[in-house]
């Protein structure tokens, strides 16, 4: 067994773009303020000092141009790993994100892949201006040739990144910045994977199946316990990767509740959770004993923080969701 | 170095229209030479056939380059053998000329990504078609040999006069000078983005100053001059790999030429312009001036250029033949190359629809 420490969710990103950087020298990374100001959120911190300026880049301020570059890098040999410094100013990049880091693989008949991570803070409820706290994963969730992840705890932050770090395909990684120091966890030293594409069980349960990913992971534990006081025994998932969803995990769990709750803190419309309800209908209709609800933000814009707790899915909504589903 | 260091709007010719030297060679060898003018006749007889294939039915949308090959061909023959060629959607001359096989050009714009399945022994990037959009690979791309020391490994990355409007293209130009990356930003100024002159793109006097925002070289080139064209991105090259103490190691080459025909085949541009400007630039033509200087020079004679031409026509309607002799690619190619391992989500579409395939027949998918 080796060592551990107790890190919070950012400064696992850390640990593991440090296993990573130190085990592989062609994995580098760029982005905005990432080098001696160590990333605003400090997910660099120390590493230009521990790499140097040629892999630890602080880049001009231009997202399609660190994208656009990230591709062109990762074509003949590097791997790199970009930073977009708030996932709401991704856009400028989009283009990049959707007509070339999805599509190199296929347009180049695989002569020319594309190993490369893209790592954005994302979601709410830290009280920041407009534009900072969107859940947009869908986007990335819709177009084929990218892999999402979004991690709910510092263990498999480090490990999920140094799977996407090693994946040979692009890999959208989307950091909950509300629990980026939320709490600690043991994360080992040394370098592991956690893979992507697989959800983990946060609690088992045989009542109601619920799956969840990032920042909700939270919300929807605590109104799990507040239930079992109430005599529903809630099962929680945790996706962890968007995109491929582990579709087995779900239709195995549902099978065995026969109820399903999803919650995310995305617009309802058009996002996983319609998808995530989709999937249930086509492959477990003769177990479903209850609508499948969804609790989940509107379909309005992110409200600036006066207003942003009203948006988010807390305990309450989630508990609520999951009563109204175990009664029908 | 003398050259690039030159003013932006001090355009660089080494032959008049009529093919006659007025300015210094670039270094070259004779068979060089011959090279280039074979490659711009292959370029202006496959675009024709193209054209053509298209008019009848056989081909999809198609972008000609007719009017272009000056600037194509002499820039990719400045190319040393393990260097990197960018295009944008129109560079089928220079990507004949760094090997891609005529056939993977026609398989392209016939519909099957096949096309951009280039030889392993050929370092260009596929088709870009969002317009600048190659323009910041080329800055990483350029990027990641300087991280890697591969010292000897430059590249050129093509865009069009419209290209110069969008943000990628200050982006990686931006990030080439920055990173200070042995890239050459090469742009074919057609004068016309589909139906945009030149002069609505921008109000700058040139498209080759604007390279001195991001700190380097930028000059002009007259593009219909493929000696010319030859030398310049010759000497960018050389600086790419061995600048001086005080030059960066891009350059931007703004190469003024003129596309004869249409934007694409789906495109009429005598709706935006008139046949005299066309008749103007024809006078310039490439490949006739070339064809005088080396026949003045007894490099070229007539039997040479039969041969040649005879070669030409029978290289192209050859490529013809094996893209139209390649069968349709299978149903299940579709979902090949999306990811290193197919999701299992993924998976089982390509297994669903099989079975519907199996069930129907291919044709019963297909409109003809």
């Amino acid at each position: 067994m080796s060592d551990t420490q107790n890190l919070t969710l950012v400064q696992a990103v850390r640990d593991g773009l440090y296993t990573e950087m130190q085990r592989d020298e062609s994995v580098m990374a760029l982005g905005q303020d990432i080098g001696k100001n160590g990333g605003v959120f400090r997910a660099t911190q120390g590493l230009q000092a521990e790499f140097g300026e040629n892999r630890v880049v602080d880049t001009p301020l231009a997202e399609s141009g660190i994208i656009g570059s990230a591709v062109g890098l990762a074509i003949d040999g590097m791997k790199p790993v970009a930073e977009i410094q708030f996932s709401g100013f991704i856009y400028p990049g989009f283009d990049q994100i959707v007509s070339h880091m999805a599509r190199y693989r296929t347009r180049s008949r695989s002569r020319f892949t594309l190993p490369m991570v893209l790592r954005a803070p994302y979601g709410g409820g830290i009280r920041a201006p407009e534009h900072h706290s969107e859940s947009k994963e869908a986007f990335y969730a819709h177009e084929a040739g990218l892999k999402v992840v979004v991690p709910s705890t510092p263990y498999d932050t480090k490990g999920l990144l140094t799977s996407a770090i090693r994946d040979p395909d692009p890999v959208v990684f989307l950091e909950p910045k509300l629990i980026y120091r939320a709490f600690r966890g043991e994360v080992p030293e040394e370098s592991y994977e956690v893979p992507i594409g697989e959800a983990a069980t946060r609690h088992e349960g045989e009542d109601v199946s619920v799956f969840t990913y990032g920042a909700m992971t939270r919300p929807t534990l605590e109104a799990a316990e507040d239930l079992a006081e109430e005599g529903i025994d809630a099962e929680i998932i945790d996706l962890r990767t968007v995109s491929p969803l582990d579709i087995d995990s779900i239709i195995e769990s549902f099978e065995k509740t026969g109820r399903a709750v999803v919650v995310n803190e995305a617009p309802k419309s058009g996002g996983l959770a319609g998808e995530i309800t989709a999937i249930i209908q086509e492959r477990a209709l003769l177990h479903q004993e209850a609508p499948v609800k969804r609790v989940t933000g509107f379909d309005v814009p992110v409200p600036l923080y006066a207003m942003e707790d009203y948006y988010l899915p807390n305990a309450a909504r989630v508990a609520d969701g999951i009563r109204e589903t175990v009664e029908f | 170095m003398n050259t690039i260091g030159r003013d932006p709007s001090d355009r660089v010719q080494v032959l008049d229209e009529d093919g006659n030297l007025v300015g210094d060679p670039p270094e070259i060898d004779e068979e060089t030479l011959v090279d280039i003018y074979q490659d711009m006749k292959l370029a202006r007889h496959f675009d024709q056939r193209a054209v053509s294939l298209q008019r009848q039915g056989r081909m999809g949308t198609y972008p000609p380059l007719s009017g272009q090959e000056g600037a194509q061909v002499g820039s990719a023959h400045a190319l040393a053998d393990g260097d990197w060629m960018v295009p944008s959607y129109r560079e089928h001359g220079a990507a004949l000329v760094r090997g891609l096989p005529l056939k993977q050009t026609l398989l392209y714009w016939m519909g099957s990504e096949e096309g951009n399945n280039v030889p392993e022994d050929a370092n260009i990037l596929p088709v870009a078609v969002p317009i600048a959009s190659q323009v910041p690979h080329a800055a990483g791309l350029a990027w990641s040999w300087k991280l890697q020391d591969k010292d000897d490994t430059a590249g050129i990355c093509y865009f069009g006069d419209g290209a110069t409007s969008e943000g990628d293209f200050h982006e990686g130009l931006n990030f080439a000078g920055v990173n200070d990356v042995p890239m050459v930003f090469f742009c074919n100024n057609n004068q016309w983005a589909i139906s945009v002159p030149r002069e609505r793109q921008t109000a700058s006097e040139t498209l080759a100053q604007k390279a001195n925002a991001y700190g380097f070289e930028g000059i002009q080139v007259d593009g219909m001059d493929p000696l010319a064209v030859y030398k310049v991105t010759q000497e960018a090259l050389e600086k790419a790999r061995n600048p001086e103490d005080d030059q960066l190691r891009p350059t931007m080459i703004e190469a003024v030429q003129y596309r004869f025909g249409a934007h694409t085949t789906a495109d009429d541009p005598t709706v935006y312009r008139d046949e005299d400007e066309v008749e103007e630039w024809k006078a310039k033509d490439p490949i006739p001036r070339l064809e005088t200087y080396l026949r003045a020079q007894e490099i070229l004679d007539d039997e040479r250029v039969a041969e040649i031409e005879s070669e030409i026509e029978e290289r192209v309607a050859d490529a013809i033949d094996a893209a139209e002799a390649e069968p349709r690619p299978e149903p299940e190619e579709m979902f090949e190359h999306t990811y290193a391992e197919l999701p299992p989500q993924v998976r089982q579409q390509r297994e669903e629809f099989l079975d519907s395939v199996e069930k129907h027949g291919k044709d019963a998918f297909l409109e003809e």
